[in-house]
């Protein structure tokens, strides 16, 4: 590998660019058209316009990508996260041009992708997945939901988006409940079957960040717990997970490793799991085939540069450490500050910046592509920027990115800022493990 | 500025006549750098020379209207959909842009003359890169 290209924008652009810097690879910013003054695209060592703004007609189109790196003489392509990161097309039309994909293979993608195939390979490999099953007649949704337990959620199997989903909290509530999941669910999708699933009133969001070098050798750098969120957009991450037994915290990293290697798994990957806040059990969830939005918590904790592994492992190097070697020192927390409205329910605020200071302090790092002048612009997410504090334990960890918020300065646009702070000041949070209804409960 | 005839021919006899080896003009929009031998000037483009701008007052860009190979002719060895001096119409294929063996071709979008091919054959061209500079009429 000697050339990347990077068809992405925004901090992780920026990220990616660095990464390449001190791996002593050069690097080509594939953007769109309003992104071409973009902080990425001045780093970089060269940058090419693939489309107009909107992502469709730019970042989401896997043939431009593919031109472009052909034409910009890059013998690589590095995702990044969100638009083409996961795309089994895009790592297939990689591979078929000699270009090398920063990620796994597009046969291990494709099949992460696939929740159901994906819960399969998890079930066949011995991990725990949420109990449930179809149910074709009401005598069988009942013997179902009391073999998982009751509370139950029936859901649609055709369907998404929350229509069709009922809480059944007993036996007595099933039958009703039942007709009703049935009726939305033929008027929502045309498909009345209905799943029964093991409901989890008491929900955590707990990640195993995993690496697999090119051998297929498999180790994990800890979890991260995501349960701050709110419209199932993660806020506040952290490492280690608050309040996880041992126990619970060894065979949660045992199954992500289990089943990174069970699918053959390559390069950096995170394994999710909901885990019940109330008995400490887990079920996997899904595979994410990519850098994450929140891995430099990660890197924090482990002191391990992450987008340098998967560049080295993309090369074909196998890990160049063993699990022995993982380290995991004190307490990382991240938090994301978006240009957000938060007076008109967190709408995203384009719009160019007067003002943006973040401050220095030991133990902060910030991960952005802001500054006074950049334009936030309407057609993307509203991330400006990442916030990681690392310190020794917890307390101080979250001390030091109240301070780091309270000292940060954004004119221009509006951000969650304030409530980045309220999140960090709440007692529940600082106490320890929140679950996922917990912000949107606490904000109402 | 507008450059009438005559002070063109005023530069003209200005570097003709004189031993300089090397002019420059600038005043209010307008730039000119003459090297007498010497190799071309690279200076990097204005704002109005940006890709989808206009260079020149007058003449109207023709963009790229997706990144891809530019090619000015149907296939290798016939003759190219357009010339300088060529008469085109806003449906007029002027050239064909690949994009991963997709070939999508190019209409002109404007009536007049083409006064410039501004991308090289067979090369890659981005997205919003000028292809043909048209004089309209």
């Amino acid at each position: 590998m000697r050339r990347v290209l990077i068809p992405n924008r925004g901090e992780i652009a920026v990220r990616i660019v660095r990464a390449c810097r001190d791996a002593g690879l050069e690097c080509v910013i594939a953007c769109s058209d309003v992104d071409r003054d973009g902080a990425a695209a001045q780093l970089a060592d060269a940058s090419v316009c693939i489309g107009p703004a909107p992502a469709a007609a730019s970042y989401l189109r896997d043939d431009a990508v593919v031109q472009a790196a052909l034409g910009t003489g890059c013998d690589a392509i590095h995702p990044g996260y969100g638009f083409l990161a996961e795309s089994p097309r895009l790592a297939r039309r990689a591979e078929e041009h000699g270009l090398t994909f920063v990620g796994p293979p597009s046969a291990v993608i494709e099949l992460a992708g696939d929740k159901l195939r994906a819960r399969e390979q998890a079930a066949a490999a011995g991990l725990p997945v949420l109990p449930g099953r179809m149910v074709a007649s009401a005598v069988a949704a009942v013997a179902t939901a009391e073999e998982i337990g009751y509370p139950v959620l029936l859901k649609a199997a055709g369907g998404g988006g929350g229509r069709g989903i009922k809480l059944v909290r007993d036996g007595a509530e099933l039958a009703p409940l039942l007709g009703l999941a049935r009726s939305e669910a033929r008027a929502a999708f045309g498909d009345e079957r209905v799943y029964v699933e093991r409901f989890i009133a008491a929900a955590r969001h707990v990640e195993v960040q995993i690496a697999a070098g090119a051998d297929g050798e498999v180790v994990h750098l800890g979890e991260r717990d995501c349960s701050v969120q709110r419209r199932y957009q993660k806020l506040v991450e952290e490492s280690p997970a608050p309040e996880l037994s041992d126990a619970a915290r060894a065979a949660i990293h045992r199954a992500a490793v289990e089943f990174a290697e069970a699918i053959g798994y390559r390069n950096l990957g995170t394994v999710e799991f909901v885990v019940d806040a109330d008995t400490e059990e887990f079920f996997f969830l899904e595979m994410n085939c990519r850098i994450q939005v929140e891995h430099p918590v990660t890197e924090v904790l482990t002191g391990r540069d992450l987008v340098g592994l998967q560049l080295r492992v993309a090369g074909g190097a196998p890990l160049d450490f063993d699990q022995d070697d993982v380290r995991f020192d004190g307490h990382a927390i991240e938090c994301r500050l978006c240009a957000e409205d938060p007076a008109r329910g967190f709408q995203p605020s384009p719009g160019t910046l007067r003002r943006f200071s973040v401050p220095e302090l030991p133990g902060l790092r910030v991960d952005t592509h802001c500054a006074a002048g950049v334009t936030i612009p309407p057609y993307y997410d509203s991330l400006m920027a990442k916030l990681i504090a690392g310190a020794p334990t917890r307390d101080r960890s979250l001390e030091l990115l109240l301070e780091a918020l309270e000292e940060t300065e954004v004119e221009g646009v509006e951000t969650n800022r304030a409530l980045l702070s309220s999140v960090l000041q709440r007692p529940e949070f600082q106490a320890g493990a929140v679950t996922t209804d917990w912000l949107e409960r606490a904000i109402a | 500025m507008m450059l009438s005839d005559d002070d063109v021919r005023e530069i003209l006899r200005i570097i003709d006549t004189t031993p300089l080896r090397e002019l420059r003009i600038e005043t209010n929009g307008f730039k000119l750098h003459v090297l007498r031998g010497g190799q071309p000037a690279t200076e990097p483009p204005t704002a109005s020379e940006r890709p989808g701008g206009r260079a020149e007052i007058g003449l109207v860009t023709i963009p790229a209207p997706m990144l891809g190979t530019f090619f000015r002719q149907e296939a290798p060895g016939e003759p190219p959909f357009v010339e300088v001096g060529s008469r085109v119409e806003p449906d007029t294929t002027v050239c064909i842009i690949e994009v991963m063996k997709m070939m999508n071709s190019v209409a002109a979008g404007v009536s007049g003359v083409v006064a410039e091919v501004c991308a090289t054959n067979a090369e890659m061209v981005e997205y919003g890169a000028p292809l043909f500079r048209v004089e309209p009429a």
